[in-house]
């Protein structure tokens, strides 16, 4: 799956996975476009969790087999998706509603720069050729209960996307809570990144490299190894 | 007797004229009236004010629209998909104006506009960029942002059923904008895949009221733009 795996570290899929340990028995959940859409494949034993995409639909599945695919059943990547027993559809106000009105309790996002006092970057890069793209992501870092971000630790050219203040024009302000990358799982608090746990092979030492902050551990709860 | 039906697309959109405001349903493909898009191509409008969520694929549909040159502003939410390589270039080259909304922004300014709303405060993009040149109210410590509602002089929506009086049922998720925007505007036209019999429809399962439906186009097996695209097609 994962074409950004670099030495250590977990494929996409994998993030995937681990993110959707942490959903709670009945949570209503909103996946963000892009990497965040491939948590809607994983739901964890014993527990129910109602996937929301804004474009319309809460209660969908994963995404759709080849030949399954219907051009009017997609989510807010665009992606044709399926859909499990109790769906709903809902149109643009609506969706909305459920996400400003504080219906919704985790949204995943995908992210430009995440900085260490939660602000989120993640609908332009600024420069004067850019073409901005918001999307929902404004309205649900404005309304959902809690944000965490699925992302690589830094990006394609290898440069740290987990920052001490976003150099990108924000999405939002000190909204961000957890940070699910490809080498950690990193909460967002007082003092700022506070490491849980590190994939396999990932030393605290080469995070740290790879962070344009500083780490921080709690001394009574050291990171622990991603198991999954 | 109430009849909202036309016999084509060519006279269900003969009057939109130099200049409209259009709201264009659709959420990229999903829910796009394409064969009214391409009808108004053929019409000929001009200067046009557009308000969709993205700004058109490939082109066909809406980017065909942009492609001809006939849109001066697009109001939307999202214009940087993989494939609205049309609408980059135009931006780009600085021949059409892009006004950037947050996508719950956009549906409640509708929704707003089409319950006579004229404007509201919403929490959405308070303290980023797009707050500039807004009014800022802060109400139990917290700020939000005056945002106006939308109305236009036509609304172009693809729904699944349809009865002579107007009343709609949608397809899965290709409902997303047609709901607010056929209350949105002056005139609504709806290009539907099935004309039912008066009275089929079940009063509890209709989605969009007739009173919000202006005209009303059988397409019963409309285009897959996808498809189209993957073709290499485009339009005219």
């Amino acid at each position: 799956m994962s074409q950004t795996q670099t030495h250590a570290g977990l494929a996409r899929l994998q993030i995937a996975q681990r993110v959707a340990q942490d959903l709670q028995d009945g949570a209503v959940v909103n996946l963000g476009i892009g990497m965040p859409e491939l948590v809607a494949n994983f739901v964890p034993k014993d527990r129910e969790i109602r996937y929301h995409s804004e474009n319309g639909v809460l209660g969908f599945g994963a995404i759709a087999a080849k030949g399954e695919e219907d051009p009017e059943l997609i989510n807010a990547g665009k992606k044709p998706i399926t859909l499990l027993p109790g769906a709903a559809f809902f149109h643009q106000a609506d969706s909305f509603a459920m996400i400003r009105g504080g219906h919704i309790d985790v949204c995943i996002l995908g992210a430009m720069q995440v900085a260490e006092n939660g602000d989120i970057a993640n609908w332009s890069t600024g420069a004067a050729d850019a073409i901005p793209a918001v999307g929902g992501a404004m309205d649900l870092v404005a309304g959902a209960r809690e944000i965490w971000v699925m992302t690589d630790h830094t990006t394609r050219e290898g440069a740290p996307k987990l920052v001490t203040r976003c150099s990108y024009p924000l999405t939002g302000k000190a909204v961000v809570r957890r940070i699910y990358s490809n080498l950690a799982v990193i909460e967002v608090g007082d003092p700022g990144f506070i490491v849980k746990e590190l994939a396999a092979g990932v030393s605290l030492e080469r995070l740290q490299e790879l962070t344009d902050a500083p780490l921080h551990v709690h001394v009574s709860e050291p990171p622990r190894e991603i198991l999954l | 007797m109430i009849d909202k039906f036309y016999s084509s697309l060519q006279a269900a959109v003969a009057d939109i004229k130099d200049g409209s405001s259009i709201l264009i349903s659709g959420f990229g493909e999903a829910g796009s009236p394409v064969e009214l898009i391409h009808a108004l191509i053929d019409q000929g409008a001009r200067d046009l004010t557009i308000v969709n969520n993205n700004a058109g694929n490939g082109r066909v549909g809406l980017a065909a629209l942009i492609a001809a040159g006939r849109v001066r502003k697009i109001i939307c939410s999202y214009p940087r998909s993989s494939g609205s390589t049309v609408f980059q270039e135009l931006f780009r080259a600085g021949k059409i104006e892009l006004e950037l909304v947050p996508q719950g922004t956009l549906a409640e300014r509708i929704r707003a506009g089409g319950a006579g709303i004229p404007a509201f405060y919403t929490p959405t993009g308070a303290g980023t960029p797009l707050a500039e040149g807004k009014e800022v109210r802060s109400f139990a410590g917290r700020e939000y942002l005056l945002e106006y509602g939308i109305t236009t002089d036509f609304a172009l929506v693809k729904a699944q059923k349809a009865d002579r009086f107007g009343n709609l049922t949608y397809n899965k998720v290709a409902r997303n904008f047609g709901p607010i925007m056929c209350m949105a505007a002056k005139t609504t036209i709806v290009q539907v895949r099935r004309l039912m019999p008066a009275g089929s429809l079940d009063a509890e399962a209709v989605v969009t009221p007739g009173i919000f439906v202006d005209r009303l186009v059988e397409i019963p097996d409309p285009v897959v733009e996808s498809a189209l695209i993957s073709q290499g097609a485009s339009y005219p």
